[in-house]
């Protein structure tokens, strides 16, 4: 039942607004509405009520095993959380002069300074509000790069085919063509394919190492070559990040500019789908080009760097500082690790995902590139099930549901079919990763038994499969109120 | 080891399954000349205990002034329960709902949030968040661009009155696909983009006038005129609003003859704390026609296989993960949590609530500019309807004027010198139902002392004790 039909006009049951009200008739009648707004009349209980029970629909990190492949999905410590809300932290304005911000300053510069070091970049900005704007960043900078130096025939940007598709739209978003590069049959870019492609008119390459196909790119000091030879820069997309935390640097590895996902290496919450927090690193040559504002330390005072510091920045993407009370939450979480714990996460989340490959190929699952390491996350592919017993992918993960399992990603990326990509991060034990292999065991014996079962799935939920034609044929974006 | 739960045999068996002698093996694929030693810059962990300490003491050093800023995040009451419930665990460490039948909480509740901001903004349809109200104003841009199939031009007509930074941002984001900004000045006496000031590009080209309201100044702008001077323009009108002044104020959908054709802002004031700027997040809604022009994630309902209601991510061939280098943006995760707080803040108030909210904040807003213009020299600029935020000129330099009050726990208001020289030293004063007679009655006696002490007002008045 959706809040809007537990409404009963007339109902003032709330104590959370002004006891009176006030006057507005000096507002003249042509800017005033003439019919009030038809959101919910309910009680506290009510709503309360309401929104707690829809919260126990959601799987989550808290309550299931959530390896949906390259989001991350680790635990939350909770006291990045509660301390990130202390009151004066949360009360204060984005607009609070700096005599009044030193404490919440201190953090962001601390944090600048260790996400430079762990990543090997020249300077970072905290400043993007999720992965996509941390990438938009970087492909701006890129462009503006070549265009301070009147390079502008640069019209071309490079991704892989295993590439997100926020890397191709980033581009788009940056006024840049795409070209797509194959990979090789081992999972790494095809060299000689880049080769053929670069030239005067590559304004940079977007890589994600470990890719997507959750192998690292063994090549990588040869692609950097290839493509700071044509003069193009290299832009790292820092979704994998969690892999070789405190491993390998993306700095090491040629790259130019990267951007990470905090709430995916850093912990901060998924939220349902954000928010996220998207800073992102240079190299030398492209520090004029940040974007603002960030934090400076002069002596004991820390200052913002605007865009009146930095007249060659691409400016600020958001009105304010981005997502400050994630970039705190990473903050926290990164004292918390410490430079002993940050190898850390890397090993075990690398350790679990070769753990449950191994697990996953003895009871009868196909690796994509079985000849390869698993990174952090790996890909197994249900082409063979779905050839010979009709169930693919989609099944498998509705079934996953069933056993109280959230679903890998699916049918990502799209250059190997039916596939899952499984990331279970470092924050699982073994138990947890021993559970989830004995479902998909389960549940191949069912898809050989009995298909059906499996394609019907899931069985235990709220609602079974939905009908997404349906969705988006007959649209039906918002609730109305009935006519009477 | 902290957040990482496996005990040493556990990593033996583990190793053993895999048939590594070691975990390092297990990074055999990377060459060794990039892998690094140590991170010497890094300090080493902080238990919970250690890290508490330091964030207390960090929370304490930058005070709680009392704050009469606005100029883009508002300082409104928030009900106990709504961080309370977005924090439960299911809502906080989800992620986008990618798996629907395991998601229905998130979805509903997002279907919800569509709902209500259509039923706030009168518009159609409405998406389930963007970043922040300046970078959803560029994705309204962007979209107006896509949208306007009678316009081939690239230009945006954007009027001064709004808010600076999302003009910036604006401007950051949309200018590498060859997008023209076109600047429409605002008339010094009113404070308010004059409609007649566009006869003079009555005729041309323009993808799209943007109409803010209120605009920055915290003045009301014509909006019907404007909005009907687009239409008749072969130009969309993007209405920039603040939802919380929407409890009061003709919604976007009913401006002019024809309504405007997209909306968009800031959500903050719905839920979110001040928290230095953000997490805050972007609403974006439109008409109908549009939606398939829409960025961002869209909920539909639908049936199960057993006919029972449903909530989907729907219309996914306009997002990246599908449509990639043809995406209406590059939007991927959005501000879920920030939403489901909003959702939760409109339902605790409801309708009556958010009205009341709304005409506090107007209200005291009122008294703030009553007490402030008793001192003298300090004048209202546009003395035109207004909302929860005035422009006010100062008797001295308002920079000083400014650091003084904060030096005594008061943030005074938005220096608007940068941004608006020709104002002088004006400043953007904001009092939402949270300021107290007594703090501003407090602001206007420091004012007062403040600008006496920078001299500026010399008719001999005595400094009070």
């Amino acid at each position: 039942m959706l809040i809007f039909e537990q409404s009963k006009p007339g109902r003032k049951a709330t104590a959370q607004a002004p006891l009176n009200r006030a006057d507005v008739s000096a507002i003249p009648e042509q800017f005033r509405r003439k019919q009030s707004a038809a959101l919910p009349e309910v009680s506290e209980m009510q709503a309360v009520r309401h929104y707690t029970r829809l919260s126990r629909k959601n799987f989550s990190i808290d309550t299931q095993f959530y390896p949906l492949g390259s989001c991350t999905m680790k635990y939350n410590p909770r006291a990045c959380n509660s301390l990130a809300s202390l009151p004066g932290l949360v009360s204060r304005h984005p607009q609070a002069p700096a005599s009044h911000s030193q404490g919440f300053m201190a953090c962001l510069f601390e944090l600048q300074e260790m996400l430079r070091e762990v990543t090997g970049m020249k300077a970072v900005s905290l400043s993007p509000a999720a992965g996509a704007q941390g990438e938009f960043a970087g492909v701006a900078m890129i462009r503006a790069y070549h265009d301070a130096r009147g390079d502008t025939a640069r019209c071309e940007i490079l991704a892989p085919d295993a590439a997100h598709g926020t890397n191709p739209a980033t581009a788009v978003m940056c006024g840049y063509k795409v070209r797509e590069i194959p990979t090789g049959p081992d999972g790494d870019v095809d060299l000689e394919a880049l080769k053929a492609v670069v030239g005067p008119q590559t304004a940079g390459i977007m890589l994600t190492n470990p890719s997507t196909l959750g192998v690292f790119d063994r090549k990588i000091e040869a692609i950097a070559k290839t493509v700071h030879e044509a003069g193009g820069l290299l832009y790292y997309d820092g979704a994998n990040l969690n892999a070789i935390l405190g491993k390998v640097r993306p700095g090491t590895m040629g790259f130019d500019v990267i951007h990470m996902n905090l709430h995916k290496t850093f912990s901060t919450p998924h939220g349902g789908g954000g928010p996220g927090a998207g800073p992102v690193g240079v190299s030398e040559r492209l520090i004029p080009y940040l974007p603002v504002p960030m934090v400076a330390k002069d002596g004991d005072e820390y200052q913002w760097i605007t865009e009146n510091e930095r007249p060659e920045s691409i400016g600020r993407l958001t009105a304010f500082a981005g997502n400050a009370g994630v970039l705190l939450r990473a903050y926290i979480y990164a004292r918390m690790l410490g430079r002993e714990g940050m190898p850390r996460v890397a090993e075990y989340s690398t350790l679990n995902a070769n753990y449950m490959l191994k697990q996953l190929q003895s009871v009868g699952f196909q690796a994509a590139y079985p000849q390869r390491r698993a990174t952090h996350e790996f890909i197994i592919t249900l082409k063979k099930q779905a050839k010979e017993l009709g169930v693919n992918t989609m099944d498998f993960a509705k079934r996953l549901l069933d056993y109280g399992f959230h679903a890998p990603t699916t049918y990502f990326p799209l250059l190997v079919p039916e596939c899952l990509l499984i990331e279970p991060t470092e924050t699982e034990d073994k138990a947890t990763l021993d559970d989830f292999i004995d479902a998909m065991r389960s549940i191949l014996e069912e898809a050989t038994v009995d298909p059906e079962l499996v394609k019907g799935a899931p069985y235990t939920l709220p609602v079974k499969r939905l009908d997404d034609v349906k969705a988006a044929r007959e649209l039906d974006l918002a609730w109305m109120p009935v006519v009477e | 080891m902290p957040f990482i739960p496996h005990t040493e045999d556990e990593v033996q068996e583990m190793l053993a399954a895999i048939g590594a002698a070691s975990i390092d093996e297990l990074f055999d694929e990377i060459p060794d000349s990039l892998k690094l030693s140590q991170l010497d810059a890094i300090p080493t962990a902080l238990s919970e205990m250690e890290i508490t300490h330091l964030m207390a003491k960090r929370a304490q050093q930058d005070g709680e002034p009392t704050c009469f800023i606005g100029a883009g995040a508002y300082d409104h009451h928030i009900p106990a329960a709504v961080w309370q419930l977005t924090t439960r665990g299911e809502f906080y460490t989800a992620y986008t709902p990618y798996q629907a039948e395991a998601s229905q909480g998130t979805l509903q509740l997002l279907y919800e949030f569509q709902s209500m901001m259509v039923a706030l903004t009168g518009m159609d349809v409405s998406n389930a968040s963007l970043y922040d109200g300046a970078s959803a104003l560029a994705e309204a841009v962007l979209m107006s661009v896509r949208a306007n199939r009678k316009s081939k031009s690239k230009r945006v007509l954007m009027p001064r009155t709004v808010h600076p930074a999302y003009r910036r941002v604006v401007r950051n984001i949309v200018k590498n696909q060859q997008i023209e900004l076109v600047e429409l000045p605002f008339d010094p006496q009113t404070g308010v983009t004059d409609p007649a000031c566009l006869a003079q590009y009555a005729g041309e080209d323009f993808a799209a006038l943007v109409i803010p309201q209120p605009n920055f100044f915290g003045v009301m702008e014509d909006v019907d005129a404007l909005t009907d001077w687009a239409h008749e323009n072969g130009t969309l009108a993007i209405g920039v609003v603040n939802p919380i002044a929407l409890a009061l104020l003709k919604p976007p959908g009913l401006w002019g003859e024809a309504g405007a054709d997209i909306c968009c802002g800031e959500g903050q004031p719905l839920g979110a704390p001040l928290a230095s700027g953000g997490p805050y997040f972007g609403f974006l809604c439109c008409k109908q026609a549009q939606v398939r022009q829409m960025p961002g994630r869209i909920i539909g309902r639908t049936l199960d296989l057993d006919g029972k209601v449903g909530y989907t991510l729907t219309l996914q061939a306009r997002e990246q993960h599908i449509r990639r280098s043809k995406a209406t943006s590059n939007i991927c995760t959005n501000q879920g949590l920030m939403v489901t707080a909003a959702t939760i803040h409109m339902a605790l108030l409801g309708t009556e609530g958010l009205e009341r909210a709304a005409a506090a904040s107007y209200q005291n807003t009122q008294k703030l500019v009553d007490a402030l213009t008793a001192v003298p020299g300090v004048e209202v600029l546009f003395d035109q309807p207004a909302f929860h935020e005035r422009v006010l000129r100062l008797p001295a330099p308002a920079k000083g004027v400014l650091r003084s009050l904060a030096a005594h726990n008061v943030l005074g208001g938005f220096d608007l010198s940068g941004d608006y020289p020709e104002l002088g030293d004006a400043i953007l004063v904001c009092a939402t139902e949270k300021r107290t007679d007594e703090e501003i009655e407090t602001y206007a006696q420091k004012l007062e002392r403040v600008i006496q002490l920078q001299g500026g007002v010399t008719c001999g008045l005595v400094p009070k004790e």
